[in-house]
């Protein structure tokens, strides 16, 4: 499904991503972890379109798409979160899950201004199943809420509905528990297997280790910008490598 | 449980119906032509504000040079009738179709700038447009304007403050519902979003750039529309009506009435054509006021004062 | 030259008082051409270094909070306008000038103060507003305390031209550039060897940190609005007996301020003299040569054009703005 190869990005002589391969496989939930300042959300900014790399391929189901602006890549099939959380406060939580939907609705101007039936019917469709996702994602209860009144925990998970609303073949959930308590991780956990259940692959940049470990099916480990090491959870849980960058406190301690 | 609320288009358009209903009705308490000259004035820059509001507000975008759409509307369909002879319905559409044209080759232009950059070059080209109607004297009258001929379709003349009433009375109604049909919609929804967070938007399709310029030409036809009306019911246009200080009177009404609320930019209007009125009698102070009232609304109600009432008891500005 | 606003007195090459480019004055020394060439060059000399100190007004400003102060232009009227007034009720000149540049020094604290300060956290849009509706208080202000009419300071050293290679030159241009030359030097100095000074540059760079060191940025803020009212109003006593002053004479002033910014680099010094200076070097060349009517358009041309081919000017650092 995604194909990246030898992607590299440089800050005015700072490589924040080196030379990094791998791939994923459609339908899978992939996780990309690594110390602070290893690059993966660059990776994952480079991967959505945010910015361009200087160099090296990102191939979606074979298609070269690296430098697309990120417009294109949601045409594409591509959604995703932020790890600084990109709502849209002035909406309420619904109308934020419906812009997810904007690719399949009708964005026409005129149409709109003219409240043509066809609009309005899909409109209203749009509508009950941004209310379906929003229980989904456990936000129900904050329908007409404006976004700006919602806590930090549901706006999380508001970006996830918002995300899934576009139908998306490939999802990048970019640190989705991140300032999470216990009870709120746990939901992200179940609702990420599920998500996976549904079809869509899944890639997640996540430092909390339980959460990568119980829903990962492949890591990638970046350090540096670099790769660092790949494979199934517990391979990379005993990777020394891994272990002397990363791991060496969590294995200790809180896992 | 509650109660299955009303169906959503009965519910959203009863405050217009009522408005609809008040405008029907006001005719009947206006004492004479003065007050009917009053209402009109408030209707159109209702129907400016309105429009400005759906760039500024909704899009959060911001044009300090918006009356220059409204001026070369007029000033457009003075000319087509007055210099060339054209059926003044025909001048409407063209005057607006090339205002809409300008406004595209701009808008793609300056869209991609922010914040002051943006602010500054709306002003520039509102000045530009002002200047170049004062100057070129020829096609234009020059400072003192030129007058504007009836407007009159397939032999029927509009003519008089209470026939001009109705007309700009109907195309507020029109504005609002149009407005009002534009935000609950994707498109709608897709501005506003990009308003919240562009990068955001951008990563679920939102084309940024298309919509800032789409949303940009309909706010400056819409003007360009009002003011071709407005220069026919005048029978005169100046180049004062593209000027700054009336672009910023349609900033003023958006930001004080209450951006991104249809409603706060009628009750914007509202006060604030009003208020030269009210203000006659301390002669002068009319710009010390206006200007007061911008500062005091941004510093206190920077949300303007529509959206902060219908907070303040707890309802969803329209 | 009774028909108030700065626009057309200086459209017209300041009027009656500069000997007309075909009269006798010039027939008597060289070239024609090249006459009408220097006084074109000395004219937008003198009205680029008013243009020069709004900007720096506006550098300023912005430096030290990122606002970009709309009211500039109406600084350099209230200059122009307390000194005109103050010379009007007998006081000798220098008074008038050091009082008008006082004036509008306080006016600008309090502006900062009353307007600015309590809106710290808005938005663009808002200050953008906010900064609009102050110049229409200090233009309401003017206009009904003042009145309408257009005001004369007399020329600090007299308007009798000097003759120089052909061209004929006023004495208040030469005080013009000397002063600005001076002032500049002035700011220089006081950017980087003073505490404000200091604490205004760290405030540009990085505000949390200024902070942090314990900066504080809310006097930063109201020091930068002092001092580019003051600078603002010494540009407006310069030029104002050369050009009328009258109370709508802020909004153009204001716009080619920041049109000199804009292409000199918002925030940079250098910058603002150079943009300046360019800026009313262009404006005489276009009246001079083109169309007088069209002078105050090229200022907005420029800046259009500059806004979208290099949005950071000749000398700035891009800070917000184009995507």
């Amino acid at each position: 499904m995604l194909r990246l190869e030898k992607l590299s990005k440089s800050f005015g002589g700072v490589a924040a991503v080196s030379d990094v391969t791998f791939s994923v496989a459609k339908g899978t939930i992939h996780a990309v972890i690594g110390p602070n300042g290893a690059g993966k959300t660059t990776l994952f900014n480079l991967i959505t379109g945010l910015i361009a790399p200087s160099s090296g391929s990102i191939r979606l189901r074979g298609e070269e798409v690296a430098g697309l602006p990120p417009e294109s890549l949601a045409r594409r099939g591509v959604a995703r979160t932020f790890q600084n959380l990109q709502a849209s406060m002035n909406l309420s939580a619904i109308e934020n899950v419906m812009v997810g939907a904007h690719l399949r609705l009708n964005s026409s101007l005129l149409a709109a201004m003219a409240r043509r039936p066809s609009l309005v019917a899909r409109d209203r469709a749009a509508r009950a199943e941004a209310a379906e996702l929003l229980a989904f994602v456990g936000c129900g209860a904050y329908l007409d809420a404006e976004a700006r009144a919602m806590p930090y925990g549901a706006l999380k998970r508001l970006e996830i509905a918002r995300a899934l609303a576009a139908a998306p073949e490939l999802l990048f959930l970019d640190e989705p528990a991140a300032g999470l308590n216990h009870t709120e991780t746990d939901e992200v956990e179940r609702l990420i297997g599920a998500i996976g259940r549904r079809g869509v692959t899944v890639v997640l940049v996540e430092h909390d280790m339980k959460l990568v470990m119980s829903v990962a099916q492949r890591i990638v480990v970046l350090d540096y910008g670099k790769k660092l090491a790949e494979g199934a959870p517990d391979e990379v849980r005993r990777n020394p490598e891994v272990i002397a960058a990363y791991l060496g406190a969590a294995s200790n301690g809180e896992g | 449980m509650r109660a299955p609320p009303l169906p959503r288009a009965l519910s959203s358009r009863a405050p217009t119906l009522l408005f609809a209903a008040a405008l029907v009705a006001l005719p009947l308490v206006l004492p004479n032509a003065y007050y009917f000259d009053v209402a009109i004035r408030i209707a159109v820059n209702a129907t400016l504000a309105i429009a400005l509001n759906l760039l500024i507000g909704y899009a959060g975008q911001i044009s300090l040079g918006h009356a220059a759409f409204f001026g070369l509307g007029a000033y457009g369909s003075a000319i087509l009738v007055g210099a060339f002879g054209w059926p003044p319905l025909a001048a409407l559409l063209a005057s607006a179709a090339a205002v809409g044209a300008l406004a595209y080759l701009v808008g793609r232009a300056i869209l991609r700038l922010e914040g002051h950059y943006l602010a500054m070059a709306t002003l520039g080209l509102g000045v530009v447009a002002s200047i170049a109607l004062s100057n070129e004297v020829a096609l234009t009258g020059g400072p003192d304007g030129m007058a504007v001929p009836d407007f009159s379709v397939f032999g029927w003349r509009l003519a008089g403050e209470r026939s001009w009433y109705w007309a700009f009375a109907a195309l507020l109604v029109a504005a609002i519902l149009i407005a009002g049909n534009l935000v609950d919609s994707p498109a709608g929804r897709a501005l506003r979003a990009l308003h919240g967070s562009q990068t955001a938007a951008r990563t679920l399709g939102v084309d940024a750039a298309s919509f800032k310029t789409r949303v940009f030409v309909l706010s400056a036809v819409a003007a360009a529309f009002v003011g071709s009306l407005y220069g026919h019911y005048e029978g005169f246009v100046t180049p004062g009506l593209a000027a700054f200080p009336k672009s910023v009177q349609l900033v003023t009404m958006v930001v004080v009435g209450g951006m991104a609320s249809i409603w706060g930019s009628v009750l914007g209007a509202a006060l604030l054509s009003l208020a030269p009125e009210l203000l006659a009698r301390f002669e002068g102070y009319e710009t010390i006021g206006y200007g007061a009232i911008l500062v005091a609304t941004m510093i206190f109600l920077p949300r303007g004062i529509a959206p902060s009432l219908a907070a303040r008891f707890g309802r969803k500005a329209a | 030259m009774a028909n108030g606003g700065w626009r057309t007195d200086l459209s017209s090459g300041f009027g009656a008082r500069a000997p007309k480019p075909d009269s006798a004055f010039f027939r008597r020394d060289g070239n024609p051409a090249v006459s009408q060439f220097l006084q074109l060059i000395f004219a937008g000399v003198t009205v680029g270094a008013t243009y020069a100190l709004s900007a720096l007004g506006f550098s300023i400003i912005y430096n030290a909070s990122g606002v970009i102060n709309f009211a500039q232009g109406e600084f350099i009227m209230l200059g122009g306008m307390i000194a005109a007034s103050l010379a009007a009720t007998g006081a000798p000149l220098p008074l008038a000038v050091v009082g008008a540049v006082a004036a509008t020094a306080l006016i600008g604290f309090i502006v900062a103060k009353l307007a600015i300060a309590p809106a710290r956290e808005a938005d663009a849009t808002a200050l953008v507003i906010i900064t609009i509706g102050v110049s229409m208080v200090l233009r309401g202000g003017v206009e009904t305390t003042l009145g309408k009419g257009g005001r004369a300071l007399p020329p600090f050293s007299g308007d009798k031209p000097i003759a120089f290679a052909g061209a004929a030159v006023l004495p208040q241009s030469l005080w013009a550039l000397a002063t600005t030359l001076v002032v500049v030097a002035a700011l220089a100095l006081f950017f980087a060897r003073t505490r404000l000074g200091k604490g205004i540059l760290a405030t540009a760079h990085n505000r949390l940190a200024a902070e942090l060191v314990g900066i504080d940025t809310r006097r930063v803020l109201s020091m930068s609005f002092v001092l580019s009212a003051g600078l603002g109003a010494l540009g407006g006593v310069l030029i104002a007996p050369i050009a009328n002053a009258s109370y709508d004479a802020g909004v153009m002033l204001g716009l080619k301020g920041f049109v000199a910014a804009a292409i000199g680099g918002l925030g940079s010094g250098v910058g603002a003299v150079v943009g300046g200076l360019a800026l009313g070097l262009m404006e005489s060349m276009t009246a001079g040569y083109f169309s007088s009517a069209y002078k105050d358009a090229v200022a907005i041309v420029v800046v259009l054009v500059i806004l979208l081919v290099r949005p950071s000017g000749l000398f700035g650092a891009a800070r917000g703005g184009g995507t």
